[in-house]
């Protein structure tokens, strides 16, 4: 599935999309785990969230295909 | 109430933001104007870099101007960002708040920049003389 990366977190992914296989589990809680495996640098950050469609996901909600995540560093804007 | 919600890579217009809210049933405009500062802990900062998910960053802007509305009389609010690259003095953000009375103009105006800065989905990076961060990210 792809993935969309954006301030601090696409420097540590290298680029603003990249695609993973979500193998075991299908929730966001078994993305996070998937993401810290492979970028390390994620759990540096102060905190991260993931968004789908658009809206902060709770840990236990289901992806699918079709969804357009986000990985959603600590925000900073104004 | 009447919202007006924009990310833009252009210049924000104060004038015609202040215009914007401005209307014969106000008593009262607040407007907090954001600014690029020259330094973050005694390090010159040479410019800001602004970046959004935008249709993520116009939806959590909304839900901010919906909960002003159920919990304030504001007769107008505006909340503009800008992204791309800022210079030391330029605008980064405005809110303009319309109300009857100054006490939801001032609380709706601090309650909307405080809730952008922990629920929107815009992030600044800091380029300094000798390298750049990205603020907040690190603890």
């Amino acid at each position: 599935m792809k993935i969309l990366a954006f301030g601090v977190a696409k420097d540590i992914v290298g680029g603003s999309s990249f695609a993973v296989e979500l193998t075991v589990g299908k929730s966001v809680a078994d993305l996070r785990g998937l993401l810290n495996s492979q970028y390390p640098g994620l759990m540096r950050l102060s905190s991260y969230l993931i968004a789908v469609n658009g809206e902060y996901a709770s840990a236990e909600l289901a992806l699918t295909e079709k969804d357009e995540i986000a990985i959603i560093p600590p925000v900073s804007g104004g | 109430m009447k919202e007006n919600i924009l990310i833009t890579e252009n210049k924000l217009d104060v004038q015609a933001c202040i215009g914007w809210v401005s209307g014969p049933d106000t008593g009262g405009i607040a407007v907090f104007i954001g600014t690029v500062r020259n330094e973050t802990k005694g390090r010159e900062v040479l410019r800001l870099e602004f970046e959004a998910y935008g249709s993520m960053a116009l939806r959590e802007m909304k839900k901010i101007a919906s909960s002003a509305m159920v919990r304030w009389p504001v007769k107008k609010l505006l909340i503009h960002h800008r992204t791309g690259m800022l210079a030391v003095g330029e605008i980064p953000v405005i809110i303009a708040v319309s109300a009857a009375h100054r006490d939801a103009a001032f609380d709706v105006c601090r309650f909307t920049i405080d809730t952008l800065k922990e629920t929107v989905p815009i992030w600044k990076k800091e380029v300094f003389a000798d390298g750049e961060v990205w603020v907040a990210a690190h603890p």
